[in-house]
């Protein structure tokens, strides 16, 4: 039960870290980019 | 009565990446369905190949972005274009991220497979020598200095540390290490078969899909930023201009 328990926690604890690390780090690109896109004139943001 | 309405913010956002941002979500809840719950424990690796899906996803897009970065150096040295700077830049950046990952996904697994996180074999060193050369490649590009040598120094850093992938890629096979070989690529007689290998690949393409959206949105933070730090030494300019009209 110790061993699955273990093994348990260290699946648990890759897919957490991957997924947590992408939003937090897909978060900052998205709040980064909203504070640029206001000192930069609209015709600089060509995918708009 | 007027009413003023403020503008609309919509930062790097724009229709593609709205869906690619969809697609993930809805892709990322898939793969926790498919890995953690329908996918069968393996007969070799037991549960611990439910940390597979997440360790080879990550590091293909690692490589994938190392590529990248790769390919937009060498093109940024001929054209001198802006674009394949930021782009090898943004990619790099991405590809530092999913390579950390990678290395702690790597871990997990070792520590439950090896009963270590950690050892010096050669699969390992070669990582750790690449993951070094990347971080070292974004540390270059946040020295301050002009745009053009900027670009020069990074692009030749970029050009230099692709040579390692291959090297990294193939330790596995070249040098006698713990670390296992391919298991999900093996072109003859692969070791995973139906829902485990479907678990596989759709965490393959989920993650390919939100390096696309990061990338994406990644690269127009970039732009926006050397759009940004152009107005800004513009008004610099004009400022120090007007104090000198004065004085």
């Amino acid at each position: 039960m110790l061993a699955i328990t273990t093994v348990t926690f260290y699946i648990a604890a890759a897919w957490i870290v991957t997924f947590v690390s992408v939003g937090i780090y897909a978060a900052w690109v998205i709040k980064r980019g909203r504070e640029l896109s206001e000192q930069v004139p609209e015709e600089d943001r060509r995918w708009m | 009565m007027t009413t003023t309405f403020a503008p609309k913010i919509i930062g790097t956002s724009s229709p593609a990446t709205r869906i690619l941002g969809v697609l993930s979500i809805i892709g990322l809840i898939a793969l926790v369905v498919f890995g953690l719950v329908i996918s069968p424990a393996d007969f070799e690796l037991g549960e611990t190949i439910r940390i597979l899906y997440m360790h080879v996803p990550t590091v293909s897009v690692a490589y994938l972005a190392f590529i990248i970065t790769g390919v937009g150096s060498v093109i940024y040295l001929w054209k001198r274009s802006e674009f394949w700077d930021l782009l090898a830049a943004s990619a790099a950046e991405i590809g530092v991220l999913f390579f950390g990952l990678t290395i702690f996904n790597g871990m997990m697994w070792g520590k439950i497979t090896w009963g270590v996180f950690w050892r010096w074999e050669p699969r390992l060193v070669t990582t750790t020598v690449l993951f070094i050369t990347y971080i070292g490649y974004l540390v270059v590009r946040s020295i301050p200095t002009d745009t053009r040598t900027r670009g020069t120094v990074s692009a030749v850093i970029g050009i230099m540390a692709i040579v390692n992938i291959p090297i990294t890629h193939k330790a596995v096979d070249w040098w006698r290490g713990l670390h296992q070989s391919s298991t999900i690529f093996a072109t003859v007689d692969p070791d995973m078969r139906g829902t485990q290998l479907f678990s596989a690949y759709l965490g393959l393409t989920v993650f390919l899909v939100i390096f696309a959206w990061l990338l994406i949105h990644r690269f127009r933070v970039a732009w926006l930023s050397e759009r940004a730090r152009g107005i800004g030494l513009d008004e610099a300019i004009a400022a120090r201009r007007a104090e000198g009209s004065f004085s």
